[in-house]
């Protein structure tokens, strides 16, 4: 490992660019209006941005109909089991720091299922980038009650309606210690590839919830924040710092108490970067450090003469 | 040495001490609480054993509570190949009175009991036993001074067992320095206080009891290769680090977390890292996100912990990925004796998981065995592309051996991923080859990246539901095994070729097994005895093997079950389909005795001999009473 900072290296000149004929690859497998397709259009767009070397990129995910993700993009990439797809990407994350990790899934694997992993990954501040596709209903199991569904939401399991408090995403974000927190709206395509694009050049833990309608099971579910359905699309002005009056009132992203009051906000609430900091070092860089100082102790000796005097201490 | 205090002598006078006797073995018990550091005295004559020609095993139990309570550590030392821990004790050093009461019928007839006076009253008149009362306590507070502090006992004792067995004194005093060396030089002098006091006191207070063990004959015993002192767990994360394992992940679980905390500690020496996660499922998860980089990965539990990793094993199995995963079994089920040896998870670790998953299972003979299985596991890890288990146990955890330094020039391997282009054939599952996957940042000819899947999935990794390419995949995951076993040595078969019975054993139970024979042989019967540490796939020619012997008795530490065979024998049954195998099994979450082995084997032969050696007459149901 070296000692490289965590961050993307500049787009890499050589090859031909990445496009999104090169990027697609199986036909998604999902219903046709469900707002995970354009979630997928938005990723192509993000890559045709980042022009990052194709063999290093790796697109991940656990279970659910979001987590099929990985199939319909043309990079390296796995399906993994449900709910496991952090600490496993976190493995690829820190097993080679080369990579641009993307991990895809749904509020089920992230909030349930996941949820604490979701909490561990964020905390240690693992160098990769966490889309969550949050349909508040369980799609691919077909309509069961999601930890974000609402209560009095009917479904299988709750024929008489929810009746369990739903988790805040945004709040609980934030309280893992995450170190990027965006959200975004899957009817809202340029927004997608702003909140993306940058959550992927965030050094270290990056997450971005996309409220993304699943048609068949939750219809409407996001039309409140939908303007042509008569909602409110209600976006975070991020405050400038250029000294003009209406700066005071915009939100400063590295503000932790700022951004939990725009999480308390009432439903639909805001959309964009709630919080943004990199005052903490990544559980790469930290674990690299690890190794440099090691090294500097035993003056970079070889592997066998390491293993060779540990046992001559044991004589 | 030096000392700086000389001992007074009572009574002024120092009684002639007799000449020492030649033994070739002692088992000594030493019996106290888990604060009083009587590991450490085990672990300074083991390592004492490995710096000499003798061979040594120990046995310990710790409590599984955080501090306090009794703790005894056991260690047979003496001249050539030590086998087993020892079924009972040739000394018991007796701290308190409770480990007097707790241990007292673990010494053999006419063994020695030290106690310490200061605490213990023993049964007056005993004469089974030579008792000899010795001031532990106050010795050593007398000889190290201060205030009151008994601190030292432990090395007061081991000053005293230098003496009586005629140890070298130059070598135990340099591993004292090393051991402590690194504190301040209070601790070092105190230590070689309480040592020389320990060591003065038999000159003037036993009239004998002072032995030396059998000179060995130097030209069958070395092998010109330095000895090393160490745990099983230690052997098992070097001999990863020695196999090019730089990466790993767990969680905290006893009797496994030594083997992360080694890793842990040592990994960013070797450019790795270990990381310990929020848990068991997270950890195996983790590792295998690391193999899947191309760095073959470890990570490991013991048996509840592998439960909960069995959905991701799963996993691992479906797409194929290499990985490495540690069972240090324990007394179960659940939270179950956790400081205590069983070996009830062979079933777990073959069978558990969901669906078909065809996996490698090898288990690990001794402590030094525990450091080649771990090479063995990775090569296989490696060449089939597959996940391995490692079964070991709470025994061989936390027992120190003596064994021949490793030749490491000739057993280090390259811990480099091979991150190299693929041609445009490139398939992650091919039906007519093993997988090879290609890790992320490895360019693919075609252009076309491949996933790695859980789901079942056609050569390139596409989800499937077609009916025929599961067929074809299960019996790919099969055969790549399948040829693993075809290409595995015949298992170590000891004693008599053909016979009446043929005693088989896997795991740590190896050593008692081996001794087992030794005296089956010796009461005149003609056995033989077969060791297995491939549990799956299990060598091909056993059936030829079990036919030369018309009863076949499998020892193993865990239940008879429903059907009254242990795990491995109801394996065996199953595949060779051999009514001649039967059971010898136990769950006292200890370790096999040689003599419980021998009388489980008598039990299943008719054999008058082996019956008289054991002393057990077997009347006629009609005989007049």
């Amino acid at each position: 490992m070296s000692t490289a900072l965590a961050t993307p290296p500049p787009p890499a000149p050589a090859g031909a660019p990445l496009t999104k004929k090169i990027l697609t690859a199986d036909h998604p497998t999902w219903c046709p209006g469900c707002g995970d397709f354009a979630v997928l259009a938005s990723f192509y767009r993000v890559l045709e941005k980042l022009q990052y070397p194709h063999e290093k990129i790796v697109t991940f995910a656990g279970i659910g109909c979001s987590s099929r993700f990985p199939y319909f993009v043309n990079t390296h990439g796995g399906h993994y089991i449900h709910g496991r797809a952090l600490p496993f990407a976190a493995g690829i994350s820190l097993g080679n720091e080369d990579l641009h990790v993307f991990v895809f899934g749904g509020d089920g694997d992230g909030f349930s299922i996941g949820g604490n992993h979701l909490v561990h990954t964020a905390r240690k501040n693992v160098n990769l980038t966490y889309v969550i596709m949050d349909n508040s209903v369980y799609g691919l199991t077909k309509k069961q009650t999601s930890p974000t569904s609402p209560i009095g939401f009917k479904t299988k399991t709750d024929p008489t309606g929810a009746i369990d408090q739903p988790i805040n995403p945004m709040r609980t974000l934030l309280n893992t210690g995450a170190t990027f927190v965006a959200r975004s709206h899957a009817t809202q395509v340029n927004h997608m590839v702003e909140m993306m694009t940058r959550a992927a050049k965030h050094p270290g833990f990056s997450v971005v919830e996309i409220l993304s309608e699943c048609v068949e099971f939750y219809a409407g579910a996001f039309d409140s924040s939908i303007p042509r359905k008569g909602g409110t699309w209600s976006l975070i002005q991020e405050k400038k710092n250029d000294g003009t009056p209406e700066d005071a009132d915009r939100h400063d992203v590295t503000d932790e108490v700022a951004a939990f009051k725009l999480a308390g906000q009432a439903w639909p609430g805001s959309f964009g970067v709630f919080y943004e900091s990199n005052a903490r070092k990544t559980k790469n860089v930290l674990e690299a450090e690890l190794v440099t100082k090691a090294r500097e102790r035993t003056k970079n000796a070889s592997d066998l003469q390491l293993l060779q005097s540990t046992f001559s201490k044991m004589r | 040495m030096v000392s700086p205090n000389t001992p007074e002598t009572p009574g002024g006078v120092a009684a002639p001490s007799a000449p020492p006797r030649a033994i070739h073995d002692v088992v000594i018990r030493l019996a106290g609480n888990s604060q009083d550091g009587i590991q450490s005295v085990g672990g300074f004559l083991a390592r004492l054993a490995g710096r000499s020609d003798q061979d040594v095993m120990t046995y310990m139990t710790i409590p599984s509570t955080i501090s306090g309570g009794p703790s005894i550590f056991q260690v047979r030392m003496g001249t050539g190949d030590i086998l087993s821990s020892g079924d009972r004790a040739d000394m018991l050093v007796a701290f308190y009175q409770h480990s007097y009461d707790a241990h007292i019928g673990s010494l053999r007839p006419g063994g020695v009991l030290l106690y310490d006076s200061d605490h213990v009253k023993p049964v007056e008149g005993d004469n089974r036993f030579t008792q000899v009362a010795v001031p532990i306590t106050s010795g050593t507070v007398e000889a190290v001074g201060g205030a009151g502090k008994d601190k030292g006992k432990n090395i007061y004792i081991l000053g005293l067992l230098a003496r009586v067995f005629d140890l070298d004194v130059a070598k135990l005093a340099a591993l004292i320095k090393e051991r402590f060396g690194g504190k301040n030089e209070d601790v070092v002098r105190n230590a070689m206080l309480a040592f020389d006091a320990g060591h003065a006191w038999p000159q003037n207070n036993l009239r004998d009891l002072f032995y030396r063990f059998e000179a060995i004959d130097l030209a069958t015993q070395t092998s010109g290769r330095p000895q090393v002192t160490m745990d099983g767990n230690q052997a098992l994360a070097y001999g990863l680090l020695a196999a090019g394992v730089r990466h790993g992940a767990g969680y905290p679980i006893t009797p496994w977390s030594s083997i992360m905390e080694t890793l842990r500690t040592e990994l960013p020496k070797y450019g790795g890292l270990f990381v310990q996660c929020e848990d068991e499922i997270a950890a195996i998860s983790t590792a295998i996100g690391f193999s899947y980089t191309g760095h073959l990965a470890i990570t490991g539990s013991s048996g509840p912990g592998l439960s909960l990793k069995m959905e991701a094993l799963g996993w691992a199995t479906m797409a194929e990925m290499p990985l490495i995963v540690v069972n240090v079994q324990r007394g179960g089920p659940s939270t179950g004796m956790p400081t205590n040896v069983e070996q009830s998870d062979l079933m777990q670790a073959i069978y558990g998981s969901h669906g078909d998953t065809p996996r490698v299972v090898l288990s690990p003979k001794n402590v030094e065995d525990c450091f080649y299985i771990a090479l063995e596991a990775c090569r296989i890890a490696r060449t089939y592309s597959t996940p391995v288990l490692i079964l070991t146990d709470m025994a061989l955890a936390s027992r120190i051996e003596a064994f021949d330094e490793p030749d490491f020039p000739k057993l280090m391997v390259d811990p480099k991923a091979d991150l190299s282009d693929r041609g445009a054939d490139f398939k992650p599952y091919p039906l007519d080859a093993i997988t090879r996957h290609a890790p992320p940042g490895s360019k693919i000819g075609s252009g076309k990246y491949p996933t790695v899947t859980g789901l079942e999935h056609d050569e390139l990794g596409h989800p499937t539901g077609s009916s025929k390419l599961h067929t074809q995949m299960t019996a790919k995951r099969r055969d790549k095994i399948k040829h693993l076993g075809a290409s595995l040595p015949s298992p170590e078969l000891s004693g008599d070729s053909a016979g009446e019975v043929l005693l088989v054993t896997w795991g740590s139970t190896w050593g008692p097994g081996l001794e087992a024979l030794k005296r089956i042989n010796s009461a005149g019967v003609k056995a033989g005895h077969l060791h297995l540490r491939h549990l799956h796939p299990l060598p091909n020619g056993l059936e030829a093997t079990f036919q030369r012997y018309p009863k076949i008795v499998v020892a193993e530490i865990n239940d008879e079950g429903l059907y009254g065979y242990g795990q491995l024998a109801m394996l065996l049954r199953a595949r060779y389909a051999n009514p001649a195998i039967v059971s010898v099994c136990k769950t006292d979450g200890l370790t096999f005795k040689v003599s419980e082995i021998v009388a489980g084997v008598a039990q299943h032969i008719a054999s008058a001999e082996l019956d008289a050696s054991l002393g057990i007459a077997r009347p006629s149901a009609l005989a007049k009473s």
